[in-house]
């Protein structure tokens, strides 16, 4: 990795220039050009949802990715504990709830090192009393989560921040479709192509279990 | 992050990156590839850069845009064609093991399934390649051994932890903000294949751990190669 990655000014999404244009020309460029380059194909609704992401910069985008795993790693590592989880489910919390902290954890370092300071972990509150919820909840967090990544990505400008994020929202569709299959219903939600999330989608979704 | 998730940096020491987002090194691209004596695959790869020459020459002159973006586009259309031929290797093999009709019930519909995301990947990167101006690498014949339901599910979790790390592995190479976002899409479906089928095979839905590991290109064909025919 060069030092410019790591430069925190790179995080600033104005003035950056892309081969010549700025990114904010290259990524419209992109959008425009979305259209055509999908034509039919199923893409297209991914692709222009991805787009729409943007504008915020790699820090918070890290931040925001953060929140979401404050959220998972809290719902498995406390509220996992209390809904008297048996045998696989209880298996899954145990170690899906030690990988998102480990997330918690990568993404504090990645962006104390980007020279920004992590999001403070807020309150949660989780609609779930017993396993059949506990998992039905565990489902929508994790699916929400691969398509929060998803959406995010592209935004990014710092390649270092990119294939971190890819690092874990592969784990996150691990879990998703764990879970899913447990529950069943089908590991593949989406089928071949994973929706990317907006930034509001996100936040319709996951939003009402963040309490302050 | 921890030293676990530097040990690969996609940003990094990439000199195949270098040498693909930098026009003029593209014949010493195209050299080192030769001499590395990427067997079967060299050929795709060059001939995702020969016809993604024109256009570059044709973007930089009708849009106006540098040298440098015509030839990262290039770089996105080599990178597509090997994410075509894996998804070709996949496609062929749920293909011939949902023929074979090892499975039964609710695993034969996901194996069905898998198969027919599989074909959808190849049909979206196929049009993907035309639309950036390149040529889709021709469909390599596979060759898989198709035994018992076991061996082909241990064999399918292999593939596909395969395919989504290398798909993590070029994420960060990808120029073109709709490439990356549909090869996102698809990693992570490719991800979700590998975890339900380590559930059939009872092994590790995440055996990198909490961070996924990438692989590089080349990792990946030799890997691959045993599936040629």
């Amino acid at each position: 990795m060069t030092t410019s990655d790591m430069d925190p000014e790179r995080a600033e999404p104005a003035a950056i220039e892309v081969g010549g244009m700025t990114r904010a020309a290259f990524l419209l460029r992109g959008a425009l050009a979305a259209g055509a380059l999908y034509g039919a194909g199923a893409v297209t609704p991914f692709v222009s949802g991805a787009l729409a992401q943007g504008g915020g910069g790699d820090l918070e985008v890290l931040d925001f990715a953060l929140t979401l795993e404050y959220l998972e790693s809290d719902f498995y590592n406390v509220k996992g504990r209390t809904v008297g989880l048996k045998g696989q489910a209880q298996a899954y919390a145990g170690m899906f709830g030690e990988q998102e902290a480990d997330h918690v954890n990568a993404l504090q370092a990645l962006i104390r090192q980007m020279g920004g300071r992590p999001a403070a972990k807020p309150t949660f509150a989780f609609p779930a009393s017993d396993e059949v919820s506990f998992l039905k909840l565990a489902s929508l967090l994790e699916n929400t989560g691969v398509g929060a990544y998803n959406g995010a990505a592209p935004s990014l400008h710092s390649k270092q921040v990119l294939a971190a994020a890819g690092e874990i929202v592969q784990i996150e569709a691990r879990h998703a479709a764990a879970i899913n299959l447990l529950i069943g219903e089908s590991p593949t939600p989406d089928q071949g192509f994973d929706r990317p999330l907006t930034k509001s989608q996100v936040l319709a979704k996951a939003g009402p279990l963040i309490k302050k | 992050m921890s030293p676990e998730t530097q040990r690969e940096d996609p940003a990094g020491g990439g000199a195949l990156q270098r040498l693909v987002e930098d026009d003029v090194s593209r014949k010493r691209f195209l050299k080192a590839l030769g001499g590395a004596g990427a067997a079967s695959f060299g050929a795709f790869v060059l001939a995702a850069c020969g016809s993604s020459n024109s256009k570059t020459t044709a973007a930089s002159s009708a849009a106006a845009t540098t040298s440098k973006a015509g030839a990262a586009d290039s770089g996105d259309v080599a990178i597509l064609n090997y994410a075509l031929t894996l998804e070709y290797l996949e496609s062929e093999f749920y293909e011939k093991v949902v023929a074979a009709g090892l499975f039964k019930g609710n695993v034969a519909g996901l194996v069905k399934d898998f198969g027919e995301q599989e074909k959808t990947h190849v049909e979206a990167i196929e049009g993907a390649v035309r639309k950036l101006g390149g040529t889709p690498v021709s469909r390599p014949k596979g060759k898989f051994p198709i035994e018992s339901a076991n061996q082909v599910a241990e064999l399918a979790y292999t593939v596909e932890n395969l395919g989504a790390a290398a798909y993590l592995g070029q994420a960060a190479r990808i120029q073109n903000p709709e490439v990356l976002a549909s090869a996102l899409a698809i990693h992570s479906v490719e991800a979700r294949h590998a975890a339900t089928l380590g559930t059939l095979v009872k092994k590790s839905l995440t055996p990198d751990g909490a961070f996924a590991k990438p692989a590089e290109m080349s990792a990946v064909l030799t890997a691959v190669k045993p599936f040629l025919a």
